[in-house]
């Protein structure tokens, strides 16, 4: 394997591992701070006991979600030399602002968050827990506009030539608010929250099932499903928001994602389906002129398809992002379903009564976690073969003195490593859980009426 | 060449990026120097109350070298390409270390089984050494330069082009003062017993870094004669040395009066300024092209542009004090002598 497969690789696997805490804290973060704040405001233990208890899963997740990311600073150095040459300008401007403004913020705060309960003053603890949660936002800001820029360049020109072109800022704003960022910025966003609010409803789902911490998992539950709802409903607003930008910026990468070859027709729309690129087919469930319908509002309106574009300019990899792509706006349907069947439930008084829905929020825990993957995977391999679209080739974005050899052992290394980070994270939660929010007796209403149960029926 | 008080706009961003990995040697070093020293500890909870003492603040302190990063790219791109990608599998092995420091201080007090408290010590304190040691290393290489083409690319071997002596040397003295200067910050935050035992830690650092210092420079002087031109050029930056010489000199002195207050401001001054001797060799190069002189990356042939320089500092003047106002609050709330009653995981 060339060295230009195995970077790839290598940022796909690290990057995409990455990816699965920074979500978690920013979603579990947002909670965080709407328990605290409940508690501040009202006083009742069991927001206090909720709060300590999210505070130390947001411990876990957030403490691999730095050391894994440091790892994504320095590999565009190691293995995009060429990259980071060229984008260095706008790209290192968004990194250095993210670690000046938002990292800086959030890890001094993190101090207080997680050892300052009995240091400082209830309200400053309340201000960090803030602080952190907005850092991790601004974080998320500052990178997804890098990576939106590397998609939908602007604001910039290009100076030198050949080995040594560079793309420089002209315009700063437009360069920060290119054609992609608002859009992508709210959806991963959105995306983060979702994968935090459901890991939060599966862990209060399954408490409530085994009878455990009932009493406060019913309370956290019903706050976090609003979260759930409305940002599920969202998340379907944000991401026809970003198809469309892709039809207009990049529709090479739109083609792909709905599998559709032809240069110029009335394109349809797939509920699912299975492109085969050699006979330039896609065999599924389809809405006849349904795309041209949802960019155009009009059945007939032609769109661009794959084959507008010479061969070297088109994604290769059609059938995965169109998959990738798929599975993501499936699962969000599913979210929304699930959340709202769940607030009518709840309507109904009913919302804890079906031990079955109970277990469904609890296996739903990975379904957002799963959309965030696959919807960078449809993002990231639509845009191939650039690397900044239309500008860069990935293939000529390499570090030029870096072997096969010396990728391939570090890729082998961060495989282990991150085995090893993935086991620990899943033993360390799992026990988090096991263990609940509280020893104290007197909030665990749910076991003393299980006993109180338990003492009648003998 | 637009200007700012005199000084061109790379030049001020030459010494943002120093000062930050200024500050990020003095406050991780001090890290460092407590991890490699953990092993040290016998007990068990001496090692957990020397934890502790790092505990609420490494995370902020580590920051400095995500922010350092993220402005020598920004600032210096064609810099950070070539060296990194130069490095590469120091720089890799530093991201492992770097992530075993982390979560051995995450992971260790979570579980109570005595191996499982063991393997995160030990994981810890050998991470902290390698760290040391490999920053020590890139630096050692950069004083050293590289062959570099016209493009600024890297066209020396591969895997183990690193290792040569002079770098392995400088390795080893930054570990020296990292230990020297963590043993400090060891005996500001614990007392008793392990205070005593840290007094004798300390003296052994000392002497371990005043030799390793010697003979680095020693072979620096004799093998490397591209350092000197700057200071033969201006005969008084040889003043510098001579500062070093006695920032250092102090440190033994307060140490025997139980002054680690101000003689860990002497380990600070005393990484800064050899810092700022590192500066005066290199510029305004930051990588020597060591076969053709032409091919060396200068602070103006890897800048980005004026106005993204321009635009930086702006972000530096609002940012920077924002940052140092957080960590003196930190800091603050953490004032003061730890024991195994002190907040932790
Ligand atoms: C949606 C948000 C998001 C995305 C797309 C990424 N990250 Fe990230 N990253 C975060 C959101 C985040 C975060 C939530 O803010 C983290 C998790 C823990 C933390 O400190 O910040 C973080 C940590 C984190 C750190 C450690 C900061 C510290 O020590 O405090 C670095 C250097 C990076 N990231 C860099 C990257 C790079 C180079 C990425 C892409 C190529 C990337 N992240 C994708
Ligand atoms: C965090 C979620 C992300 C995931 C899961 C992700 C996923 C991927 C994948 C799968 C690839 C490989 C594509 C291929 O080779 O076919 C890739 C490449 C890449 N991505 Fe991302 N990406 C993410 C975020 C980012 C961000 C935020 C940036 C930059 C700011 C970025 C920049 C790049 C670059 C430079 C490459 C390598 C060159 C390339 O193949 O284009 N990615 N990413
Ligand atoms: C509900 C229907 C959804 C639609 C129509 C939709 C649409 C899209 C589109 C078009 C993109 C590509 C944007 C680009 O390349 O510029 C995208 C990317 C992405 N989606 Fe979705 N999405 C949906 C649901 C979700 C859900 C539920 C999640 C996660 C919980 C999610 C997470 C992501 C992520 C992380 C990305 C990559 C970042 C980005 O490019 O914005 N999406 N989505």
């Amino acid at each position: 394997m060339d060295v230009e497969i195995l970077s790839r690789i290598q940022f796909a696997f690290t990057i995409a591992f990455h990816y699965i805490y920074p979500p978690l804290s920013i979603g579990i973060g947002l909670l965080m701070v709407v328990f605290e704040s409940l508690y501040i405001r009202t006083k009742k233990k069991e927001y206090e006991v909720l709060a300590k208890f999210w505070t130390k899963i947001f411990a876990i997740t957030f403490g691999i979600g730095v050391v894994t990311g440091i790892v994504m600073e320095f590999e565009f150095g190691t293995n995009w030399a060429t990259y980071s040459r060229y984008v260095g300008d706008i790209f290192g401007s968004a990194l250095a602002a993210e670690g000046i403004f938002a990292f800086a913020l959030e890890s001094s705060a993190l101090g207080i968050l997680l050892f300052g309960w009995n240091r400082v003053k209830p309200w400053v603890h309340l201000v960090a827990t803030w602080a952190v949660f907005l850092g991790s936002m601004f974080s998320a800001v500052w990178i997804v506009v890098a990576n939106s820029w590397q998609q939908t360049p602007a604001g910039y020109h290009i100076v030198g030539e050949g080995m040594q072109a560079r793309a420089e800022i002209v315009d700063f704003w437009a360069m920060v608010l290119n054609p992609s960022s608002v859009d992508r910025i709210s959806h991963v966003w959105l995306g983060a929250f979702l994968a935090g609010a459901f890991l939060i409803l599966s862990v209060h789902a399954y408490y409530i099932i085994k009878g455990r911490f009932v009493v406060m998992s019913k309370k956290a539950f019903k706050i976090t499903l609003m979260v759930a709802a409305v940002s599920s409903l969202a998340q379907l607003f944000t991401g026809h928001n970003s198809a469309e930008g892709v039809a207009v910026n990049q529709p090479a990468k739109l083609a792909a994602m709905e599998g559709l070859f032809e240069a110029e027709a009335p394109a349809d729309l797939y509920l699912f389906g299975w492109v085969d690129k050699e006979n330039q087919t896609v065999t599924g469930l389809k809405l006849s002129g349904g795309l041209s319908f949802m960019l155009h509002q009009d059945f007939q309106t032609p769109v661009t398809g794959l084959n507008a574009f010479p061969e070297e300019d088109r994604p290769s990899q059609v059938n995965a992002v169109f998959q990738f792509y798929h599975l993501m706006v499936a699962i969000g349907m599913f979210l929304i379903a699930l959340s709202l069947f769940g607030l009518l439930q709840w309507k109904q008084g009913k919302l804890f009564d079906n031990k079955w829905l109970l277990w469904v929020f609890v296996f739903t825990a990975i379904l957002p976690q799963l959309a965030n993957q696959f919807g960078w995977f449809a993002a990231e391999m639509g845009r191939q073969p650039w690397v900044v679209y239309g500008l860069l080739r990935t293939s000529d974005a390499l570090s030029k003195s870096v072997q096969a050899n010396q990728v391939l052992f570090s890729l082998i290394l961060f495989f282990i490593v991150y085995t090893v980070l993935l086991l620990l994270f899943i033993y360390l939660m799992n026990k988090a859980i096991k263990k609940g929010p509280t020893s104290d007796i007197d909030f665990d209403e749910g076991s003393l009426n299980k006993e109180i149960a338990n003492v009648i029926s003998k | 060449m637009e200007t700012l008080f005199g000084l061109d706009y790379p030049t001020w961003w030459f010494l943002v990026v120093g000062g930050l990995f200024s500050g990020y040697a003095i406050l991780d070093g001090f890290d460092f120097g407590a991890g490699a020293w953990h092993m040290f500890f016998k007990k068990d909870s001496s090692r957990e109350v020397a934890l502790k003492a790092i505990d609420p603040t490494w995370h902020g302190n580590e920051v400095w070298l995500v922010i350092g990063g993220g402005t020598l790219f920004a600032g210096f791109p064609v810099f950070y390409g070539t060296l990194f990608s130069a490095m590469y599998t120091p720089f890799i092995l530093f991201l492992l270390f770097i992530i075993f420091r982390g979560i051995s201080i995450k992971f260790r007090n979570m579980e109570d089984m005595p191996w499982w408290r063991k393997m995160w010590d030990w994981s810890y304190s050998i991470s902290s050494i390698m760290l040391a040691f490999l920053l020590g290393v890139v630096l050692g290489n950069i004083l050293n330069g590289m062959p570099l083409d016209e493009n600024f690319e890297y066209i020396g071997g591969g895997f183990f082009e690193f290792l040569n002596p002079f770098s392995i040397l400088v390795g080893v003295t930054s570990l020296a003062l990292f230990m020297m200067h963590g043993a400090i910050y060891l005996l500001l935050k614990t007392e008793g017993k392990l205070y005593n035992r840290v007094q004798v830690f300390l003296k052994v650092g000392m002497a371990f870094f005043i030799i390793s210092y010697i003979i680095t420079t020693a072979y620096g002087l004799f093998k490397l004669d591209h350092l000197l031109i700057v200071f033969k050029e201006n005969q008084i930056l040889f003043v510098i040395p001579l500062l070093v010489f006695l920032s250092i000199a102090n440190v033994p002195r307060l140490a025997s009066k139980e002054k680690y207050g101000w003689a860990f401001i002497f380990t600070s001054l005393t990484i800064a300024l050899l810092l700022v001797i590192v500066a005066f060799e290199l510029y305004p190069r930051l990588l020597w092209s060591n076969d053709i002189q032409e091919n060396s990356i200068t602070i103006y042939n890897a800048a980005a542009s004026t106005k993204t320089l321009k635009l930086m500092m702006g972000f530096a003047a609002v940012g920077g004090p924002l940052v140092l106002l957080y960590s003196y609050f930190v800091y603050r709330t953490f004032w003061g002598k730890v024991n195994s009653n002190s907040e932790g995981y």
